[in-house]
């Protein structure tokens, strides 16, 4: 009668679940075919759009995120927000109503993408270079189009790329990466299947050249004698999303310079 | 209603202290404040006290249909309830961001680790589970909350039972508690918070922020553990920058904190399973201590004293003993007399000042008894206006006691001269003006 939309890769994880879950094969290798230190594969693309100030689009795997920057302008909608000695950056998370298995009755505003946009919001206040501009606002809006895990990474790798085109100045990239704790071994990068499995996971966002970390955040439990190892793993991953980004954002200023000599 | 600003000279004297290694509250950077778990009548009722903040727990249990993904699983609800209440910079209705942080900690560090087995829940698979719900309610924000509503969310799951359910066929019994037994829920294990907060861009870290270290720091980390060193929820966040390091010290300083309160807890969960076992009194009523007035209240501190003491008799013993006055009684002329007049001045200040003028008013004394009187009472003046004032109005008034008050004065001496501790060495100046003004008086 109905249709039952179910997610874009259910076959693969009805064997698994009914397997008892064999994240890790016997060869070492994970469900989609990596290494348990290998990221998915990083495409991005700055620009995307011409009405916002930034733009950019990522996606790791099959999770897909869309994120633009408008600012600094003044302060909109209450008036109560300015800080007199620095810019307020504001952060509005979605995931489109067809990015999960099933369809999304909220798209925004429910209690996980509310933390995950304060969340945003935190990393991103402390990454940019917010005295710069006293009395102003920052707005970053993201969007998960597909979600295959690591959204709240994605997110993050979208809006650096989206800050940076937008020319606001920040203290270092701010790349994220997943890191999860399964079957005795640390795996970088944890994809959906893997989420839902039920180990461990580490999200971490950091500057990538200084080690500091701007956000951590962990689910399900793990042993304090492997958070090490986990949490070095997650920063060896945002030093590879770091090699990444910085290629894309090199690529994108040469080619636009390119064009802009051209013409 | 917006929460009074901190002011700048506050915010820079509580980081001036922690710059020092104090806490404005006089504890050390890795303590705990006073954590005390106490328990209502009704079970799965658990009030949580870490120092003036107080925190209150009720689970409660409902059967209803289970989610069509987990049709074997029960549920469990945990809500985080920050009413203004607790603090004016709660806002009624809908939940801050800050308040959907938490709760979101609060879910994770006890669902998503599995503290509690769903599975038992279970009553006929696909259609009846029970549904739990714990409902934190935050009754004063003394800061912290976070630690106190974990610790009392999940004791209240520990301290709950459920009514027994038995299936025969088709048909689904929930028994009485009279009837059976209520059963507790299966807690696996037990995750608690403990909230770090940094300060000077993660120099400085304290365990246990109070209200005001809260509004001053820079952000914090909270770190959920149970008794076998397993995090169960890791959460850094709000504007500051922390390196590999801070992390992992903080998991250490976690491990120890968590295994002192889940021992508080077990303890106090012990002790109220006996209490009931004994049919002895139990309940908020039996648990708050038989204090007339228990708002506002504070603890007894221990002061060494030792020092102090040993630092009084040492000056008592360098000090030696206090010269004795010598009141010699000198007869100016038939009918009048003077005492203590010609003495060596043992006040410390102005010596030559003062002798100078006794000197003046020895010689005016002769002239008239008026001037006389005001005379005196210029230097008495100088240290004690009030009483020198009176005796200047009515000093004809009041001739016999000041007989009296010399003599007390006397003997206070004498007898203060052996163990003199406070007595000040000059004391038999008073004395010496009362003298002369009992001759004024008599004339």
């Amino acid at each position: 009668m109905c249709h039952k939309i179910r997610h874009p890769r259910y076959w693969l994880i009805l064997p698994f679940k009914m397997a008892g879950l064999e994240i890790i094969s016997d060869q070492g290798y994970r469900i989609d075919g990596r290494r348990s230190s290998e990221l998915r594969k990083v495409c991005a693309r700055m620009g995307v759009f011409t009405q916002a100030d930034g733009s950019a689009y990522i996606e790791q795997g099959n999770t897909k995120a869309l994120a633009t920057v408008y600012g600094p302008h003044e302060v909109r909608k209450g008036r109560g927000k300015i800080q007199h000695d620095r810019a307020v950056v504001n952060c509005q998370f979605s995931m489109a109503t067809f990015s999960t298995g099933e369809r999304k009755s909220r798209p925004k505003g429910d209690r996980r993408s509310q933390e995950m946009s304060m969340h945003l919001r935190q990393t991103f206040e402390a990454v940019i270079v917010t005295e710069l501009f006293p009395r102003s606002q920052i707005d970053i809006y993201v969007q998960i189009l597909q979600a295959d895990g690591g959204n709240y990474c994605a997110c993050v790798n979208a809006a650096t790329l989206a800050v940076i085109d937008a020319g606001i100045p920040m203290k270092d990239y701010v790349c994220a990466c997943t890191a999860g704790f399964i079957q005795d071994s640390p795996l970088l990068d944890i994809s959906y299947v893997e989420e839902s499995a039920g180990a461990p996971f580490l999200t971490v966002a950091m500057m990538p050249k200084s080690e500091q970390i701007v956000l951590l955040e962990m689910n399900s439990r793990l042993h304090a004698d492997n958070m090490e190892k986990v949490l070095d793993l997650a920063t060896q991953g945002c030093k590879d999303v770091f090699a990444v980004l910085d290629r894309h954002v090199r690529d994108h200023v040469s080619e636009s310079h390119a064009l802009m000599t051209a013409s | 209603m917006k929460e009074v600003p901190i002011s700048t000279c506050e915010r820079e004297f509580i980081l001036k202290a922690i710059r020092d290694r104090k806490r404005i509250d006089g504890r050390q950077t890795y303590d705990y404040r006073r954590l005390k778990v106490s328990f209502g009548m009704e079970r799965g009722c658990c009030i949580v006290e870490l120092g003036d903040t107080k925190v209150l727990a009720q689970v409660s249990g409902k059967i209803e249909e289970p989610k069509k993904n987990r049709p074997t699983e029960g549920s469990i609800i945990i809500n985080l309830e920050l009413s203004p209440m607790a603090s004016p910079a709660f806002e009624p209705g809908r939940p801050t961001e800050s308040g959907i942080e938490m709760n979101r900690i609060l879910e994770r560090n006890i669902r998503d680790s599995r503290a509690v087995d769903t599975e038992s829940l279970c009553i006929v698979a696909g259609e009846k589970v029970w549904s739990i719900r714990a409902d934190v309610h935050v009754l004063n924000d003394e800061g912290n909350i976070m630690d106190a509503a974990s610790i009392a969310a999940i004791t209240a799951l520990a301290h709950f039972r459920r009514p027994d359910v038995t299936v025969m066929g088709e048909e689904v019994t929930i028994h009485s508690p009279e009837d059976r037994d209520p059963v507790p829920l299966s807690v696996h294990h037990m995750p608690v918070c403990v909230t770090f907060a940094f300060f000077d861009q993660g120099e400085f870290l304290l365990v246990d922020p109070n209200r005001l270290e809260e509004r001053v720091m820079d952000g914090r980390m909270v770190v959920g553990m149970n008794m076998h060193r397993e995090i169960c929820t890791l959460m850094m966040s709000g504007g500051m920058l922390l390196v590999k390091e801070q992390v992992l010290r903080c998991s250490q300083i976690a491990t120890v904190k968590v295994a002192e309160i889940i021992e508080l807890i077990q303890k106090a969960l012990d002790k109220d399973a006996q209490a009931r076992q004994a049919g002895e009194k139990c309940g908020f009523a039996e648990s708050v201590p038989a204090n007339k007035i228990t708002t506002n209240k504070k603890e007894p501190t221990l002061i060494d004293t030792t020092a102090a003491a040993q630092q009084a008799s040492q000056v008592i013993q360098e000090a030696g003993p206090v010269d004795k006055p010598m009141s010699n009684m000198i007869v100016q002329a038939p009918g009048t007399a003077q005492i203590g007049e010609g003495l060596v001045n043992t006040w410390q200040i102005d010596d030559v000042d003062m002798e100078s003028e006794e000197e003046e008013e020895g010689r005016k004394k002769s002239v008239t008894n008026g001037k006389e009187a005001e005379a005196t009472s210029k230097p008495t003046e100088r240290k004690r206006p009030v009483k020198a004032v009176s005796h200047a109005d009515d000093s004809g008034s009041e001739e016999e006691e000041k007989v009296m008050l010399y003599q007390g004065d006397a003997e206070m001496k004498s007898t203060e001269d052996s163990t003199a501790l406070q007595q000040p060495p000059n004391s038999d100046k008073p004395a010496k003006k009362k003298g002369k003004k009992k001759k004024a008086a008599q004339k």
